[in-house]
């Protein structure tokens, strides 16, 4: 059931990147498409009831290995998140730019390449 | 195989050094000398892994707990391609770049991008290939928009939002490989697949992962960018990205993915001959009208990469077929159409960059007779004309042969005809460039344009003799030490990983 709504999350986000026309609310559309990716690598390692991954000594091996949620899906998405980072800034200063030489945030307006 | 690190430290670390030498040195040469030492070791590097294979540990991790780097036939021929290009275009930016300011920036993300390929091409972990993917493209947006003029941040805008949904589909696809075998690294997931059957999910795991490597690889209907982005790129950029980057990020990783991770199936394999067929025509039929000779060019590169992604396919049907020796014969097609189109695609931006740079546009109808006036950057672009259209004896023949006899002999007749006709429409869209650009009268307006300087024309020359030598690769002996190697990594799907758990 979760995945299926973190699948329609990913879809809400590729919908909105392709079809909406302001630049923003195209970053918006990737930001949320990035986010349901997120949300899908945590779901992986979930467990319903788990404890953190911490190990000490207070409890045996086997009791963490059935217990703990997977914490390798964890530090996936904190890396995942450090990338889309990256390119979300990238974007949002490349719109900025494009608002200083076009005036406009529709891309309907900025259209000088064509073919 | 333990300083195979290098080949992602060196440009990561020169990628971080570059951007204090420009603030310290504004005026010195260290940073083209940096850039030039970087690519230069790699190149060296990269011919010395040749007939080699190995795996590196990272941090002395045994392969299924930590990252490796692996290091076979296929990685071997992708790190030469991409670090000898790298290293031409690169003495080619010396004097390309001057008019620019800080060239500083430029190198830095040029190395960046460098790093991410490499990568690419040696991971052995899934979400590392990711992350190496995201660098290398990353840096490639950047590079698009780096004119700042109104239509290259267009372009570079339109990419980047292209490129973030391709990177959203492939680590989607990484996740669900993931859910399905609880594994990262590569072969550990090979095995996996192969001892629990394939599901539901790994059906699902392809779809994301086509579209995603296929964004990158910028075939059709997911090719939208790739025009504007590699015409508006500086133009030796433009012949990195098409020359190398959309097959490092593109066709390589589905030949890796498809071939040695999850196992090539019939479907999976005609979505590749069908994609790379329609991308390969259509792309032709595109470049015809242009008039804008950068994007001719790139419109050129839909249609060649469709090429190659269609004889991996045909080698993925007659591999599922059992039809060894055939499916050879394809994938050899493929990885050596990949050298050729590489060499040939990097000359003719390089080339064209000239005759932008000299001639101020990039109409080919406001051009002509340029064969008079630059006679290097003619010859060599002629060179590069007639090898990418499949002219013999120039190199781009022989590979198209090779995947168009593969195509006979495999029974795909109709995929044959497509490769015969999209040959001739390859022929008459260069030919027109040919036409306009370098022969005929020379407009008043540009009697006055000059040869390319030494250094730029040296590497023309280099890559001219590539569009001839490179057809040599095909002979015994040297196929032995290049061509074999790989495509015997694709062939033998699970020996990757064998060879990586085993040693």
């Amino acid at each position: 059931m979760l995945y299926t709504l973190v699948f329609a999350l990913f879809l809400i986000g590729l919908y909105a990147t392709i079809t909406k026309r302001n630049l923003i609310k195209i970053i918006i559309g990737v930001i949320i498409m990035e986010q349901a990716v997120n949300l899908f690598l945590l779901l992986i390692g979930y467990r319903t009831g788990g404890m953190a991954p911490i190990m000490d000594k207070s409890i045996s091996l086997e009791e963490f290995v059935t217990r703990a949620v997977d914490p390798l899906p964890q530090a996936l998405v904190i890396t995942s998140i450090v990338i889309s980072l990256g390119s979300i800034a990238l974007m949002v200063a490349i719109a900025i730019r494009i608002y200083e030489k076009y005036g406009t945030y529709d891309i309907m307006e900025i259209r000088r390449l064509r073919g | 195989m333990n300083w195979v690190f290098l080949f992602v430290f060196l440009p990561l670390g020169g990628g971080f050094l570059l951007p204090l030498f420009d603030r310290f040195w504004t005026e010195s040469r260290v940073k083209e000398a940096l850039a030039g030492a970087v690519t230069l070791t790699t190149t060296v590097l990269a011919f010395a892994t040749l007939g080699g294979e190995g795996i590196y540990q990272m941090g002395n991790w045994p392969p299924p707990l930590g990252i490796n780097l692996v290091v076979d036939g296929l990685s071997s021929l992708m790190l030469v391609v991409v670090n000898l290009i790298a290293l031409l275009v690169t003495i080619y930016s010396f004097k390309y770049m001057e008019e620019y300011t800080p060239t500083g920036k430029y190198y830095s993300l040029f190395l960046l991008m460098l790093a991410g390929m490499n990568g690419v091409i040696l991971t052995g972990d899934m979400f590392n290939l990711f992350v190496f993917l995201e660098i290398a493209s990353i840096a490639s947006y950047a590079l698009v928009g780096y004119r700042r003029g109104a239509v290259e941040l267009e372009a570079a805008f339109k990419y980047l939002i292209l490129g973030s949904i391709g990177s959203a589909f492939i680590i989607f696809g990484v996740g669900l490989l993931y859910a399905a075998t609880g594994q990262l690294n590569m072969a550990q997931i090979a095995l996996s697949l192969a001892a629990q059957g394939r599901g539901v999910i790994v059906g699902i795991t392809s779809a994301f992962f086509l579209v995603g490597f296929g964004l990158k690889a910028a075939q059709v209907p997911f090719h939208a960018w790739l025009p504007d982005a590699h015409s508006s790129a500086p133009s030796p950029i433009s012949a990195m990205l098409s020359g190398v980057l959309i097959k490092a990020l593109g066709v390589y990783c589905l030949g890796r993915v498809f071939f040695n991770v999850i196992g090539i199936d019939e479907i999976q394999a005609n979505i590749l001959i069908w994609g790379g067929a329609i991308s390969m025509v259509v792309g032709a039929l595109l470049a015809i009208g242009q008039e804008d000779f950068k994007r001719l060019l790139a419109y050129s590169s839909i249609s060649q990469v469709g090429y190659i992604v269609l004889a991996l396919g045909m080698g993925g049907i007659l591999l599922s077929r059992g039809e060894e020796p055939l499916a050879g014969l394809a994938l050899l097609g493929a990885l050596f159409h990949l050298i050729n189109h590489a060499a040939n695609k990097a000359l003719l931006f390089l080339g064209m960059g000239v005759v932008e740079e000299q001639a101020e546009t990039r109409q080919l109808a406001e051009l002509g007779g340029l064969f008079h006036r630059m006679p290097v950057t003619g010859t060599t672009t002629l060179f590069g004309v007639l090898s990418i259209s499949g002219i013999p004896p120039f190199a781009g023949f022989w590979s198209k042969l090779i995947i168009l006899i593969a195509a006979l002999w495999g029974q795909f007749y109709v995929v044959a005809a497509l490769l015969i006709a999209t040959s001739v429409l390859t022929l008459a869209y260069y030919m027109r460039v040919e036409r306009e650009a370098f022969f005929g009268e020379v407009p008043e307006r540009l009697r006055r344009v000059r040869e390319a300087p030494a250094a730029m024309a040296l590497v023309m020359a280099v890559l001219a003799v590539g569009a001839i030598g490179l057809g040599l690769l095909y002979l015994p002996g040297l196929r032995e030490l290049i061509l074999q190697p790989a495509t015997n990594v694709l062939l033998e799907g699970l020996r990757y990983a064998q060879m990586v758990l085993g040693g």
